[in-house]
């Protein structure tokens, strides 16, 4: 059975079967890996992807459901999106295997808030993790992407 | 001396580490004191064998191309500590090269070159890539450096002497001459490497410790192209998913897999030792078929008892109760003056903490590809302890070490998870692509249910802690009791005597050092089921003690708690602990009020050689401490990337927290109670704190970063809410629901 699904603005016609959460389509029958799999109940936020300009967590979203939705992952990004270059400038990442997902969450934010305040970045991204603990990174790469100064001081590293 | 004894006509004969604790801290793997006991010459000869490669002219950790590229080989893993970045730092300051024309590659598994100079076999652990590579890597850079100074002077006629390199660029000012690296590469390649070349002054670097060491792997890792191991795909691949028990040690009884293979893409069930394994031709048919696997579990000798009745079984030992098992034995980890005077007089403290299991958690769950075809095996994973891999896949397989490939990719965390002696994961992962045999790939998954369920937790401790003050208020008798599991038991470290990461951070404390009796000893019961290092191994409850009680004390002889650890400090001639903490108390501006609504505390902890202070600023939301500013200072001698020091004092702080507030491994019955990050709390964007780290200039070698960050915020916290006026805290985590 063939499920036509719009990703990254191209129509992809995809065999999995209809209940087949989509991050599974998108990463094993698409080869689209930069959505990652952490926790398959919608917890951890690092299968986020867009559906129409909202995120969604992908490895619980059948596909069935998206038939007509558009759908946006991090490959769309480019490479060269604000939150891309703050992200790099800050050296936000460290393991790097939640980012995906949290690069797709603020593009979600930034895109209906173009200079969101403290309290509508966490509450954007309080849905997804990161264990290795980047929040703050996150959170000053946003403000910055933005156009806003950081909140406070960014990471200081000084030699005293 | 120790012996690692492994017969390389045997390739089936079992590895015997023990332990030396000599090494102290520069031998830890992840805390646990350990190492392979023999020279680097017996383990180049076990583990050379079979493995094929060649290093090039510049030796096996720096390559330089003709494009002016240099490539520094990292030995170590990349799963967040950004030492990548400061590997090849250092190579790159020796040789002058130009850091914006620095790559970094992993690394094949070989001990014989790329053995941890701290624990003797290929692994990331410790919090020791740095600290163990520092001259390794110094020299590297220096050698490459002569060979093209040499190169250069051959080319042009003139003294090496007389040559300049920077950036990448050898010059013969003088004479009016450059050559880039790249252009020398065909002539500095030919020199022969000097044996002992010539290091540069530290005061002379200009790459080290500056702004400019930033990760190389921010851009790959911000628009998903970092390959992890979930990322593998290879033609003909198979996907695996292995149910395992709900309880640790049972084992198949019978299953029943007439439903699973009736679900489309499963191509094959089959028993391994642990669990029944499902392939598949992807992973939500692989997900499928396990959920319709009906498998009968034998749990005679399984572990059944719940975490409750293990912390009442460890509170009854610590408090006088005799052992049940005679084997076991009360350890002393430190005694001074007569034991009785630590039970008589007022203590001003005397109570007990308890911790909880804690799982690690890591963003990318457990996985491995293995191909295996005959004796022949080759393992793509993140690979913590490549040389234990090795071992471990060897003896399935029946091959040598050394033929064991291993391709090291990133890996979405570990905090420890990832080094075990047992190779747990990926023994399993090799055992279902043996039985799938002829080479073809295997990709085993584990789900987070598995993760979190599947053991190698921080284990379960709980201390007991009896403190007199002498007549200026200043510890006079200190009583400890530690209670907690071995790491040791059931590896190849042995299970006799005491595990030193069970009393590490207690054992070592100044403020033991500044206390006249002691009396700690430390009790290791037994426990069916696996734990392990979880960042910071020891100090996740030492620190916490150690601090808390600290200033519990310092409340009762109605001392500041920074004047109380100064004079401490200076009774134990702890200099880098008074260094931090005047450096976090200055910074923070301790004594002054603090931010509105918020309340200080202090902290300060000694761990894999670094020395950290942290001043966290907390208040109480709905009940639970929220953490605003934290102010970090941190000793951690040389400083080779202070940037991705600060990036580590940031996540190790939030991991901290994250476990402190929230982290709790449950059993009932011998089954885990948490099964994902629904049940399993941890630190999410709204609740993490803001960070600010200093770093105390020292010329001394450089020490662990990714852990010592970690265990203090814990008490830093416990000590604000004391501040606050809230009760002590005896048990971990805060927030209990």
């Amino acid at each position: 059975m063939t499920t036509m699904l719009n990703i990254n603005g191209k129509d992809m016609p995809v065999q999995a079967a209809p209940d087949t959460p989509l991050l599974w389509v998108l990463r094993d029958e698409l080869g689209l890996t930069g959505s990652k799999y952490g926790c398959g109940i919608a917890q951890c936020g690092a299968c986020t992807v867009l559906a129409d300009g909202q995120p969604i967590r992908s490895c619980s979203t059948p596909i069935l459901a998206l038939a007509s939705a558009k759908i946006t992952t991090i490959e769309s990004l480019g490479g060269e999106h604000p939150l891309q270059v703050a992200w790099v400038k800050n050296d936000v990442p460290q393991c790097g295997y939640c980012q995906s997902g949290q690069l797709m969450s603020a593009s979600a934010l930034l895109a209906q808030t173009p200079k969101p305040t403290d309290e509508q970045i966490d509450a954007a991204m309080s849905g997804n993790i990161c264990r290795c603990g980047t929040y703050q990174r996150i959170h000053a790469a946003i403000k910055e992407a933005s156009g806003q100064a950081p909140v406070a001081a960014p990471p200081v590293a000084a030699k005293v | 001396m120790n012996k690692f004894v492994m017969d390389i006509r045997e390739p089936t004969e079992s590895v015997k580490l023990t332990r030396r604790h000599a090494l102290g801290i520069g031998a830890t793997l992840a805390g646990g004191a350990l190492l392979i006991g023999c020279s680097p010459s017996a383990i180049g000869k076990m583990m050379g064998v079979g493995a094929k490669h060649d290093f090039g002219a510049f030796g096996p950790f720096i390559k330089v191309t003709s494009d002016g590229f240099v490539t520094v080989m990292s030995k170590h893993i990349e799963f967040g500590q950004g030492n990548h970045a400061g590997l090849a730092a250092i190579a790159a300051e020796e040789m002058d090269a130009d850091w914006t024309k620095v790559r970094v590659e992993q690394s094949i598994a070989n001990a014989s070159v790329y053995a941890n100079t701290s624990f003797g076999m290929q692994g990331t652990g410790g919090s020791s890539a740095i600290s163990n590579s520092w001259m390794q890597l110094r020299n590297a850079g220096a050698a490459a450096r002569a060979m093209f100074v040499q190169a250069a002077a051959t080319t042009w006629g003139v003294p090496a002497k007389d040559i300049t390199v920077k950036d990448g660029v050898v010059r013969y000012v003088a004479g009016g001459k450059e050559a880039t690296f790249g252009e020398l590469v065909p002539v500095a390649a030919k020199v022969t490497p000097p044996q002992k070349p010539i290091l540069k002054d530290p005061k002379n670097f200009s790459l080290i410790g500056s702004d400019r060491v930033r990760r190389k792997d921010s851009a790959a890792k911000s628009s998903g192209t970092a390959r992890f191991t979930q990322d593998v795909h290879l033609p003909n691949m198979l996907t695996a998913m292995v149910a395992h028990s709900p309880k640790f040690g049972s084992s198949v009884a019978s299953f029943d897999a007439s439903a699973a293979k009736q679900i489309a893409g499963v191509v094959d069930v089959f028993q391994i030792p642990s669990g029944v394994a499902v392939v598949a031709e992807n992973t939500w048919a692989a997900r499928k078929g396990r959920d319709a696997l009906v498998v009968k579990w034998d749990d005679s000798k399984a572990e059944k008892r719940s975490s409750d009745e293990m912390r009442a079984e460890w509170t009854a030992l610590a408090a006088g109760k005799a052992p049940s098992d005679s084997k076991l034995k009360w350890l002393a980890f430190q005694t001074k003056g007569e034991a009785a005077q630590t039970t008589s007089g007022t203590p001003a403290v005397d109570t007990t903490y308890d911790f909880p299991f804690l799982a690690h958690a890591p963003m990318e769950p457990m996985n491995c590809v293995a191909i295996v075809d005959g004796n022949s095996a080759k393992l793509i994973h993140g690979s913590q302890i490549p040389t234990l891999d090795q071992l471990n896949t060897a003896k399935i397989v029946g091959n040598l070490p050394g033929a064991i490939e291993v391709e090291t990719l990133f890996a979405g965390g570990s905090f420890g998870r990832r080094a075990n002696f047992q190779s747990d994961y990926v023994t399993e992962c090799v055992h279902i692509a043996k039985h799938v045999g002829k080479g073809r790939p295997v990709k085993l998954v584990w789900t987070r249910e598995d993760d979190m369920t599947g053991g190698y937790y921080r284990p379960l401790v709980h201390h007991a802690v009896r403190v007199t003050l002498d007549k200026d208020g200043y510890p006079a008798t200190w009583r400890h009791r530690i209670v907690g599991p071995s790491l040791n038991k059931g590896s190849p470290l042995g299970s006799g005597g005491l595990d030193p990461s069970l009393v590490e951070g207690a054992k070592d404390s100044p403020y033991l050092k500044a206390t006249p009796v002691v009396d700690g000893q430390a009790i290791s019961p037994d426990i069916n089921m696996p734990i392990l290092w979880w960042r910071s191994v020891g100090a996740t409850h030492t620190a916490f003690v150690m601090e808390h009680t600290i200033d519990q004390l310092a409340k009762k002889a109605g001392k500041d708690p920074v004047d109380y650890r100064r004079t401490l400090y200076k009774k134990a001639g702890a200099e880098r602990h008074l260094a931090v903490l005047n450096l976090a108390a200055e910074k923070a501006g301790w004594g002054a009020p603090a931010t509105a609504g918020f309340t200080r505390g202090i902290a300060v902890h000694e761990s894999f050689g670094s020395v950290v202070a942290q001043v966290a600023e907390v208040k109480l939301v709905n009940g639970e401490p929220r953490v605003g500013r934290v102010v970090t200072a941190i000793d951690c001698g040389t400083a080779i990337s202070p940037n991705q020091i600060a990036a580590q004092m940031e996540g190790g702080t939030c991991f901290g927290l994250s476990a402190a507030l929230f982290g709790q491994i449950t059993l009932k019955g011998g089954e885990v109670q948490q099964h994902n990050f629904d049940a399993y709390r941890v630190l999410r964007h709204n609740e993490a704190p803001h960070v600010e780290t200093y770093i105390v200039a020292s010329s001394n070698p450089p020490s662990g970063v990714g852990e010592p960050g970690t265990p203090v915020i814990s008490a830093a916290v416990a000590n604000a809410l004391l501040a606050m006026g809230q009760p002590m805290t005896t048990s971990l985590p805060f927030v209990k629901t």
